[in-house]
């Protein structure tokens, strides 16, 4: 199939309000007789949810959370971006526009990432009006802080616990149309297929986490918004929970996958202590602002930090790179700290640590700021390490923490199968090779709020709609092909938990293709990935019955998924034959070790299209072109 | 370190449910309560044997899903914590530790640790927010809120919605629940315009799941792992009045 990105021409500052003058509208008279069903009730959902139903639509949501304020989106911490200048810095639309384009490795689209720079304002006015508690400077305007990856202060904040806000703040959003009967929540309920007719996205299938019944929905048009894939890793910054299950069902049911090797490695997080661990805890790069990153000049000095002097430190970011110091983008600062251990400089039990340092900056703004501003991340570290950050350096270490890839879309936030959209972290669109910190956040809620009310809209009103009956054929395979894939699960009846399976998934992915990739490395891990597959389905073991909450169930499912999406993520680096951001192929770097992108060969999105189980999947390019920001070297010296 | 475990069992809503005894061996001090019961289960799933059903999810204590009743003490025997947060180097070795569900009228046992809190949806629904439709909002510094104000606001939006304010109440109450949303709003510009309706509808939803009533215990502040003070219970208070006599 031939990809249309629909991506609109003529000047960029123009091309979304034309787009939107050019779109049907439905009347609103109407528009209660369309249903759209959003999967995910995270920032990207519950914001959509909320703006669809004002808009008249009849919308049914399903989250797998028992409540949609639980979903992952609660746990950002540092901040969200907005151009708004108000610290009269010189930030403008332009130049978010440009520092993400940038920060995206020239691997994002002009016109997607132009929009979300334009209705960033707006993001922060209907957040503020919701009732958000950002923070304020004393005379009652917002505080913004700065940012890994911009030499500007646009991120606006909510102590260490900005995605909590703004969660909350579309949730209320979503609960007050509860109340008024224009959306229905369907808590505890997991989507486990898409149901495709004549083409189109026209219903999901899902499974009732409590009773385990099976049920199909149907609809008009299917937003997914069910976040993204880096537990793929297993450990990783993300929930537990999130998963790849609903990107994948949509895959094998016809939507291409973009860009799934595009993973962002974040550089400060709580190090790994020990195999039961379940997660990674990261330490907001907010954090960056205040503290230097530092380890000992000296190989294997065991000293204690505070007994280290000056002298003796590297500030390694801040020795090379002088003008964004410890502020430079996520993927330099984690790819630079892993070579300080790999040359023996890691601190900590484990030696897979550096220090990130607040001593400076407790000298200078005093203990109580600092806990003013850090103070639930202080407090966690110091609970999680039994170590006092105030007293002592943290010690920090990169984790997966996001992932740019996801499902493609066009311009319009829609898959390749007409009538299922793709919000949030899900969809590939925004950020490229590398999201900048405090983005996603804002990326999220441009869709929600602002990109999808329209484009969603202009679907409904511009398509013949066939109606379904719960009866049809294509209705009740869908169905029965669940009930038949949790058989499947059910009776291989083994010896060994699914979680098993994950970490060894978790491991070789991590080890081989993690923060860098080389080929020889990449084709182990994929033969690798094939035999836990293979004992998967021979080894695997859910106890318990799938006729009632049975989170063992909910387990296999997804890590049977994250192995097939594991294969072609490894798959997707290997085939990418450049270093950009987040993809860092060891073969191909500078000199001085940093990324080396091939333009003239991959200067486009790889969309690999399913070709059925145990075939290769085939690769789409979605090729992108640079006319306002002629890709350069990205030089954050 | 060692660990006798006593854990509520129940299969569904209609089962009775017991005490069953587990061993955990060979965990972490480091390791977490949740990833205590992770370790224990692999046991379970291994032999064949239904795993213990509890919700958890970011692990990080933001997501307000986790929350157990360890040793009589809703997210512990400690103050200011979730589950999720609990080290096990908190404990000593060879210790038996019993692990309950939040008994709650309000929350009914789904399975095992796991309850329904969805009743904190539904008082949501009845008036925690404010009205504002996606597009309408003006320019977001069009709104001056003091800092002190914002401020307050924030310690009490912080609320996670975990529930252990009513689980360690002594009359099952989500005072602290509701008041920390009434408070946030009635602090903030935002929210004045629905103030009156909103404290009125809340209330009367948390009243009619079933919901005790506040007899100044205080045992909430302690447990709310954000420390949600009971000020924001006073604050609704006064709201609550201020409806009553009409504006
Ligand atoms: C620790 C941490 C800190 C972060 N801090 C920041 C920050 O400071 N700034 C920033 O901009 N970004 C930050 N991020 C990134 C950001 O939080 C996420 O990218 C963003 O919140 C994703 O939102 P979402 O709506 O796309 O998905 P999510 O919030 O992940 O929501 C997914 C939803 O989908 C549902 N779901 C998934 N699959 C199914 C299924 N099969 N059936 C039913 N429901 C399903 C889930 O229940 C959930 O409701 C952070 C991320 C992490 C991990
Ligand atoms: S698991 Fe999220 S708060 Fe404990």
């Amino acid at each position: 199939m031939k990809l249309d990105p629909r991506t609109p021409s003529g000047p960029i500052e123009k091309r979304w309000s034309t787009r939107k003058f050019d779109m049907k509208l439905v009347n609103p008279a109407n528009r209660r007789k369309y249903t759209v069903i959003i999967v995910g009730t995270g920032l990207a959902g519950s914001s959509a949810a909320a703006s669809l139903a004002e808009l008249g639509y009849n919308v049914e949501c399903f989250t797998f959370h028992e409540s949609a304020r639980r979903a992952h989106s609660i746990a950002a911490q540092g901040g969200i971006n907005a151009a708004k200048n108000y610290v009269n810095d010189g930030d403008s639309v332009w130049r978010l526009f440009h520092d993400t384009i940038k920060g995206g490795d020239y691997r994002a689209r002009e016109s997607n990432v132009y929009r979300l720079a334009e209705v960033s304002g707006n993001i922060i006015d209907q957040c503020v009006a919701q009732g958000v508690p950002f923070a304020r400077e004393y005379g009652g305007s917002l505080d913004t802080r700065s940012f890994g990856g911009a030499q500007l202060s646009r991120t606006f904040y909510a102590r260490g616990q900005t995605g909590q806000q703004l969660l909350l703040g579309a949730y209320s959003a979503l609960m007050r149309n509860v109340k008024n009967g224009s959306v229905k929540v369907h808590g505890r309920k997991e989507m486990l297929d898409i149901i495709v007719i004549d083409g189109r996205a026209r219903g999901i299938v899902v499974r009732d986490l409590v009773t385990g019944e099976v049920t199909t929905h149907l609809a008009n048009a299917v937003i997914m918004a069910t976040g993204g894939y880096g537990n793929v890793f297993y450990l990783s910054t993300n929930a537990v929970a999130s998963n790849v299950s609903g990107l994948m069902k949509a895959w094998r049911k016809g939507a291409y996958l973009a860009n799934p090797c595009y993973t962002q490695i974040h550089p400060t997080c709580i190090p790994v202590s020990g195999d039961y661990q379940s997660k990674l805890t990261l330490m907001s790069e907010s954090l960056r602002n205040d503290g230097r990153v530092w380890v000992p000049k000296k190989k294997g000095d065991g000293r204690s930090p505070e007994l280290i002097p000056e002298s003796e430190r590297d500030y390694y970011l801040e020795r090379m790179y002088p003008s964004f110091g410890n502020l430079v983008p996520r993927d330099v600062a984690s790819r630079r700290a892993k070579e300080m251990c790999d040359l023996g400089l890691g601190v900590g039990k484990t030696g897979l640590s550096v220090y990130l340092d607040f001593g400076d900056s407790i000298k200078r703004l005093g203990q109580p700021v600092m806990a003013e501003k850090y103070g639930n991340l202080m407090d966690m570290y110091h609970e999680i390490t039994n170590e006092d950050p105030y007293k002592q350096p943290m010690r920090i270490y990169p984790a997966v923490h996001y992932t740019m890839g996801g499902l493609w879309v066009d311009y319009h936030l829609q898959s390749s199968i007409p009538g299922l959209f793709v919000a949030g972290e899900a969809n590939f669109s925004d950020h490229g090779a590398n999201r900048l910190g405090a983005s996603a956040l804002m990326q999220g809620l441009a869709d929600g709020y602002f990109v999808l009310p329209y484009t969603v809209g202009d679907y409904l009103a511009d398509t013949k709609f066939e109606a379904v009956k719960a009866d049809a054929p294509e209705v009740a395979a869908g169905a029965k092909e669940v009930r038949v894939g949790i058989d499947r699960l059910m009776n291989v009846n083994g010896k060994v938990p699914a979680d098993d399976f994950h970490r060894r998934l978790g491991h070789v992915m991590w080890e081989k293709v993690g923060m860098a990739r080389e080929k020889a490395g990449l084709e182990t891990a994929i033969s690798e990935i094939q035999t836990i597959r293979k004992d998967f389905w021979k080894d695997l073991k859910v106890s318990g019955s799938d006729k009632d909450l049975n989170q063992e169930v909910e387990k296999a499912g997804r890590v049977a998924d994250f192995i097939d999406f594991g294969e072609l993520l490894a798959r997707d680096a290997l085939h990418r034959e450049e270093s950009c951001g987040g993809h860092f192929r060891v073969e191909h770097q500078t000199e001085e070790g940093e990324t080396r992108r091939d333009d003239q060969n991959y200067a486009y999105a790889a969309a690999w299209q399913y070709a059925g189980e145990g075939a290769a999947p085939l690769l789409n390019k979605d090729e992108l072109s640079f006319e306002y920001d002629i890709p350069s070297n990205r030089n954050y010296k | 370190m060692d660990f006798k475990l006593r854990v509520w069992r129940q299969k569904n809503r209609g089962d009775k449910g017991r005490f069953e005894t587990y061993e955990a061996k060979g965990i972490s001090s480091e390791a977490s309560v949740l990833e205590m019961l992770d370790v224990v289960n692999r046991g379970l799933v291994a032999v064949g044997k239904d795993a213990i059903a509890f919700d958890h999810d970011c692990r990080e204590g933001i997501c307000g899903s986790c929350g157990i009743v360890i040793n009589g003490g809703v997210h512990g025997p400690f103050e200011h914590n979730t589950t999720c947060e609990l080290r096990m180097r908190r404990f000593s070795d060879g210790d038996t530790i019993t692990i309950e569900p939040f008994r709650v009228r309000a929350f009914p046992i789904i399975k095992d640790l796991v309850v329904d809190r969805t009743a904190f949806d539904r008082i949501m629904q009845a008036g925690g927010y404010v009205t504002v439709k996606t597009g309408q909002a003006p320019e977001a510094n069009n709104i001056a809120v003091p800092k002190k104000i914002a401020d307050e606001a924030m310690d009490a939006a912080q609320c996670v919605g975990c529930g252990a304010c009513a689980a360690t109440c002594p009359n099952g109450s989500a005072m602290l629940f509701v008041a920390a949303k009434v408070s946030q709003l009635a602090l903030l510009p935002q929210g004045k315009a629905e103030r009156k309706e909103r404290v009125l509808s809340m209330v009367a939803q948390m009243d009619k799941e079933g919901f005790g009533a506040c007899s100044n215990s205080y045992a909430c502040e302690a447990k709310c792992p954000k420390s949600v003070s009971v000020s924001h219970i006073a604050r609704m208070n006064r709201e609550f009045l201020r409806a009553g006599f009409g504006s």
